[in-house]
């Protein structure tokens, strides 16, 4: 279990993207996240959990794992693939209001900024949406019980 | 390069393809969603702005007669481009969508219970969706006409689909999604014989040839400037006189009326009746301009520079293996829509804009024909006559790299 903040795990990825010259090694770089991308468990693969998009499909999950939340995903393109795995290492394992706290500092910074055009695959905007939207529900729920 | 065109000085004309993208030459091949602009069609909005900006048809003043004058001139140039039988029978609009709603919501009232309406498989969202909702309002039935594996209409299917309860038969005359040239002078032969009308959408037409309406005898065509080196905002709706006034108004507002009172309005005569309010009056002198650009130009050398351009891309991209190529009529325009097998186009297009090569990728706003390949989109490379076979071999390096990448 990673106990790392939003922040540092923001840091780290900034960090190993400074390593690479161009934007070849830095998109070769996303395609193998892509294929370590936590897979969803296929009974969640559902029009539920589909961020609904232009270009590509992204489904998202989110399970509450003790006081943490636990993202998984899928989508049909690689890229996307790379980009939702990226935001999953950031959420992925943090407390819900942490999540609902959270900064995104690191896109910008890696060179992602042309995917938060809502034009762009499923726009990295919706989807970072979608998580704290599950973020924001794990925390109502939290504060009912 | 070609023997008819110097597509080098061509070249100078357009101020955007000197630009750099991502740090390379751009190498613009989404024609069909946009044509880019020659300077020529510029500097007929920066002369308007500069020189005569007014209100046309009402003012007395020079600037309103010289506005008016500009463009009832642009009018004459696209009646005379369409060899349409008088100016009135072209009506500017926003552009194609709002052309075909002009003619849907008008026939809505025409239409009752019973009748039918024919549309293609490979049309786009906008000459499907006007088309549902005047059914909705009419209780009319709309009957697809279906195409093959090679994306061309099946005609035999088409000739069993018309009766007599058929009024209208709409279709492309070339598919956006596909570059499927439609055998449009059959279809209006056939409807005419039942007694239907026909609209063609001429949208992705218009950039590579010429039509004549009288001699298509087509009762409705539509087009849109943006894509024929015009600007965007604007368009036309040809109409034959008898159809344009049978058809009710679209929109009600100033400048389609003749008389107003509370108890009583009488409409305009005809193109105003269906010009409701101040038009893009430099987008409609900009059309002009744009269409005397490709006159001059000429659409047989474009037509013939255009294929060779087809001819050349679709060799080089054949030799690629896992090419999937979605759409192989026999008649195309310069549009090549594929695939890479295993490959989401989503993928294949961010690599190439990277690479600085423009492309469409998606469902091209045709999901039915997406849903008939049975593909979530495609890549798609559109030319225009200011494209090279240089930017080709770079746009076919750009997917072997995108290819490499993503395998």
């Amino acid at each position: 279990m990673s106990h790392k903040t939003i922040a540092e795990i923001q840091e780290e990825i900034i960090d190993e993207f400074s390593l690479f010259d161009d934007w070849m090694q830095r998109y070769e770089y996303m395609i193998e996240l892509g294929k370590s991308l936590p897979l969803i468990d296929p009974q969640y693969k559902l029009d539920d959990y589909l961020i609904k998009g232009c270009q590509s499909k992204v489904w998202v999950f989110a399970e509450m794992n003790e006081d943490e939340l636990k993202f998984t995903a899928d989508s049909d393109a690689i890229i996307t693939k790379g980009i939702i795995a990226l935001l999953i290492r950031v959420f992925s394992g943090q407390k819900p209001q942490d999540i609902i706290d959270a900064e995104l500092s690191f896109i910008d910074q890696i060179g992602l900024k042309e995917h938060l055009s809502p034009t762009r695959a499923n726009g990295l905007t919706s989807m970072i949406r979608q998580i704290k939207l599950y973020a924001v529900a794990y925390q109502t729920q939290k504060n009912h019980e | 390069m070609s023997s008819v065109l110097d597509i080098q000085s061509i070249r100078k004309d357009f101020p955007v393809l000197n630009r750099e993208v991502n740090g390379k030459p751009l190498v613009y091949f989404d024609n069909a969603a946009t044509s880019q602009t020659p300077k020529q069609v510029i500097q007929s909005i920066v002369d308007y702005y500069e020189n005569y900006n007014a209100n046309i048809h009402r003012g007395v003043h020079t600037l309103s007669q010289e506005a008016t004058e500009a463009y009832e001139k642009a009018r004459h140039t696209l009646q005379a481009h369409l060899n349409a039988a008088r100016p009135e029978e072209v009506i500017l609009t926003s552009g194609t969508t709002h052309s075909i709603n002009i003619v849907a919501s008008g026939f809505a009232s025409l239409l009752k219970e019973g009748d039918e309406l024919l549309v293609s498989a490979m049309e786009h969202h906008s000459n499907i969706v006007p088309w549902q909702m005047a059914c909705e309002k009419s209780g009319a039935q709309l009957k697809v006409i279906p195409m093959n594996k090679k994306g061309e209409l099946e005609m035999d299917v088409f000739d069993k689909l018309l009766s007599e309860r058929t009024r209208l038969v709409f279709c492309n005359h070339v598919s956006n999604a596909l570059g499927t040239i439609n055998p449009i002078e059959e279809i209006i032969a056939k409807a005419h014989a039942v007694g239907a009308a026909v609209l063609i959408d001429g949208a992705q037409a218009a950039p590579h040839f010429k039509v004549d309406v009288q001699h298509l005898d087509v009762d409705f065509y539509t087009l849109s400037a943006h894509k024929v080196c015009g600007p965007t905002g604007i368009g036309l709706l040809y109409g034959k006189r008898s159809w344009l006034e049978k058809l009710p108004p679209y929109q009600g507002g100033g400048e389609m009326i003749a008389e107003v009172s509370f108890e009583k309005t009488t409409y305009a005569d005809l193109p105003h009746k269906f010009e409701a309010g101040t038009p893009n009056i430099a987008g409609g002198i900009a059309f002009g301009a744009a269409i005397d650009y490709m006159n001059q130009i000429g659409f047989e050398a474009i037509a013939a520079y255009e294929e060779e351009l087809l001819v050349y891309a679709t060799d080089q991209l054949k030799q690629i293996e896992g090419i999937e190529f979605i759409g192989e009529a026999k008649n195309k325009a310069s549009v090549i829509s594929f695939n890479l097998r295993g490959i989401h186009p989503y993928d294949v297009g961010s690599i190439l804009d990277k690479l600085g090569i423009a492309v469409r990728t998606g469902h091209h706003c045709a999901q039915p024909v997406m849903q008939h390949f049975n593909v979530p989109g495609t890549v798609r490379a559109s030319f225009a006559f200011y494209n090279t076979k240089e930017e080709i071999d770079i746009f076919v390096e750009g997917v072997k790299t995108a290819q490499r990448m993503l395998s």
